[in-house]
C-alpha cells in the first residue's frame, strides 16, 4: 500500500525529480539519435536534442537549488553556444555534400577529395 | 488536478513522443518538425521552471534559428529532384541496447538520489531584470567572450559555406 501511495505522491506532486526525468529521456534520445543516424543533419539534430536537456537540468536546479539567475544564465549561454555550433557544423555539412555528393556519416572516410 | 500538474503532462507527453520521432522516423522532414515540437516542449518547461526570459529565447534561437539553419542543411544536402528526403540507420541493435542500459541506470539514479532542495521553495519570478543585471556586473567577460564567439563563428560558417572562387 504505501508503494502505492508513494506512486501517487509522484505523479501527483511536481518536483525536482520530474524535470530531471524528462531531460534524461530526452538525454537517451539523443545519444540514440547522435548513435544510429545515417545522415549527418540528423546527426545535429540529435546533439541539438542533448544540448536542450541539458538546459532543462540548469533551469531546474537553478529553480529548485534557490541559486536565482545563475542556473539560468548557463541555460542562455548553452543556447549561444548551440547556434555557434550548428551554424559551423551545416557549414562543414555543406562542404562534404560538394565533395562526396552525400552526408551519409558511413561513407565519408576519406579527408581528401 | 491544478493547472500546473496538467501543463506539466501535457508539455512532457509533447517533448517525449516528438523526441521520439526525431530519432526514429525516416523522413528528415517529418524529423525537423518534429524537432520543431520538441523544442516547443522544453519552452513550455521553462515557463514551468520560471524561467521565461530563456523560454523566450529559446523560441526565438531555436525554433526561429537553428531549425531554420537545419531545414537549409536538410534542403541544400539533398537533390531537390529527390522526392523522397529519406535517412537510413546505422547500429540499431547495439545502440539501442546500449542507450537502453544507459538511460535505464540514468533515470534510476535520478530518481534514488535525494536532492537538497532548497527549504522555503520561492514563487517564480519574471527575470529579466535579474538577468540583465547579472549579464552586465558578473557574466560581463563570458557575455562579450561569447559575442566576439559568435561573430568569429557566423564570419567562419559563412566564409567555409561559400563557394570556392578559383
Amino acid at each position: 500500500m504505501t508503494d502505492m501511495s508513494t506512486l501517487s505522491t509522484f505523479l501527483t506532486h511536481i518536483g525536482l525529480g520530474h524535470f530531471l526525468f524528462i531531460s534524461g529521456m530526452l538525454f537517451s534520445l539523443g545519444i540514440y539519435g547522435v548513435v544510429t543516424r545515417k545522415n549527418a543533419v540528423m546527426v545535429l539534430m540529435g546533439i541539438e536534442l542533448i544540448l536542450n536537456s541539458a538546459n532543462i537540468n540548469f533551469v531546474a536546479f537553478a529553480r529548485y537549488g534557490n541559486y536565482g539567475f545563475h542556473g539560468q544564465l548557463a541555460a542562455l549561454f548553452v543556447i549561444i553556444l548551440a547556434a555557434a555550433e550548428s551554424a559551423i557544423a551545416l557549414a562543414i555539412v555543406l562542404n562534404i555534400y560538394k565533395t562526396f555528393n552525400n552526408v551519409n556519416v558511413d561513407e565519408i572516410d576519406k579527408l581528401r577529395e | 488536478m491544478d493547472l500546473y500538474l496538467i501543463l506539466f503532462y501535457f508539455f512532457a507527453i509533447i517533448t517525449l513522443v516528438s523526441a521520439f520521432f526525431v530519432v526514429t522516423t525516416r523522413n528528415v522532414i517529418y524529423a525537423a518538425f518534429n524537432l520543431m515540437l520538441t523544442l516547443f516542449g522544453v519552452a513550455g518547461f521553462y515557463v514551468l521552471l520560471g524561467a521565461d526570459f530563456i523560454a523566450i529565447v529559446q523560441l526565438i534561437v531555436y525554433v526561429g534559428g537553428i531549425l531554420i539553419l537545419l531545414i537549409f542543411g536538410v534542403m541544400l544536402t539533398n537533390k531537390i529532384t529527390d522526392t523522397d528526403i529519406k535517412s537510413g540507420f546505422l547500429n540499431r541493435v547495439p545502440g539501442l541496447l546500449i542507450v537502453g542500459t544507459f538511460a535505464g541506470i540514468l533515470i534510476g539514479t535520478l530518481l534514488k538520489s535525494t536532492w537538497r532542495i532548497a527549504a522555503p521553495l520561492p514563487p517564480p519570478v519574471a527575470g529579466l531584470v535579474g538577468i540583465g543585471n547579472l549579464l552586465m556586473t558578473e557574466y560581463t567577460l563570458i557575455f562579450e567572450i561569447l559575442g566576439a564567439v559568435l561573430l568569429i563563428a557566423l564570419i567562419g560558417a559563412a566564409s567555409i559555406a561559400r563557394k570556392q572562387s578559383n
